[in-house]
């Protein structure tokens, strides 16, 4: 999902970096008011920046025979929200940017736009939905991460697809070939991501259900 | 729930193993990142596209780029391990303040 440096013309890079913006300064907020009314949370929130570390680290094989990666935003979602998220996920996106030239910061905007927010968002509203159908929590987890792991190389594809139309398809026909680089790439590799969300989450629960069931209302019950 | 996470470690593994069984040595380029494919494809798309600028910094090597992405994943797997191990200890020792009152 790492658009390279210097690959999104000028205009498209100031673009999305002007609309990520609000959203890390709502979630730079968000994370302070956090970290002051509950600073219980503070190492479970430093897992899920964890978690997103490793996970966006990883790059696995896949069936169409390229590699790709999981971005772990979901886990951490579903435990601090989709605004929180933004700020870790800029993070880690900085981090690779500027010590693995892998991104960039002109596309950091762009990047963290698909990754963190089309993200972060897709993963908060599954799991908000899977919570309202009373779907059992652990399958409404691999959801949220599974789809926002998608969601993620879907919006890549978009965004490349609006700087780079094709001369024949246009966007969307450029949209069709990007797609096929990301997306199907990406079916196992957010299937694996939902899976290892779960996971951890179990881990989470079996040792800090006090912790988890105070982020997640709908635990608090099994909460001692 | 030991059992759960048995079959969810073995399935992100089996994800992992199956496609690299399957396709094995495709030749030049197998295996590649979907993230230069689609570095290429813009060159496709539009002939004559140049990257307008270029990182700071570059890994001079494949080796110290993956010493760095080993570095990234080390450090988040740490975290996560740190946590779920105070965790542990902390339930562990209100268990044991239970038993002892």
């Amino acid at each position: 999902m790492h658009i390279m440096e210097g690959y999104l013309p000028a205009g498209h890079a100031i673009g999305w970096s002007i609309a990520t913006l609000p959203f890390l300064v709502v979630g730079v907020k968000r994370l302070g008011d956090r970290l002051r009314k509950d600073p219980e949370s503070r190492l479970v929130l430093a897992a899920a920046g964890g978690f997103t570390f490793v996970l966006s680290a990883l790059k696995l094989p896949s069936v169409t025979g390229s590699c790709s990666h999981p971005t772990g935003i979901g886990f951490g979602t579903v435990l601090f929200g989709p605004w929180i998220m933004t700020v870790v996920g800029f993070v880690v996106l900085l981090f690779q940017a500027l010590l693995l030239a892998h991104g960039g910061l002109t596309t950091l905007g762009a990047n963290c736009f698909s990754m963190a927010i089309a993200g972060g968002f897709t993963a908060w509203w599954i799991y908000r939905l899977g919570d309202a159908a009373r779907l059992p929590f652990n399958l409404t987890i691999f959801l949220a991460a599974a789809l926002s792991d998608l969601m993620t190389y879907v919006v890549t594809s978009l965004q490349l697809a609006l700087a780079f139309p094709d001369p024949v398809g246009g966007v969307i026909g450029s949209a069709v070939k990007f797609l096929a680089v990301f997306a199907v790439t990406q079916v196992p590799l957010a299937i694996s991501e939902g899976l290892l969300t779960v996971l951890v989450m179990n881990l989470l629960r079996s040792h800090a259900s006090d912790i988890i069931g105070g982020l997640v209302p709908r635990l608090r019950s099994a909460a001692r | 729930m030991k059992r759960q996470n048995l079959l969810l470690l073995a399935g992100a593994i089996a994800l992992a193993v199956v496609p690299l069984a399957m396709i094995g040595h495709g030749g030049e380029g197998a295996f590649g990142g979907s993230d230069d494919l689609a570095t290429k494809l813009i060159t496709v798309i539009k002939p004559g596209y140049h990257r307008w600028i270029s990182p700071l910094w570059e890994p001079p090597s494949g080796e110290i780029e993956s010493l760095l992405f080993a570095v990234q994943a080390s450090l988040g797997t740490g975290v996560v391990a740190y946590c779920l191990g105070y965790y542990r200890g902390r339930r562990r020792a209100q268990a044991d303040d239970a038993a002892a009152r």
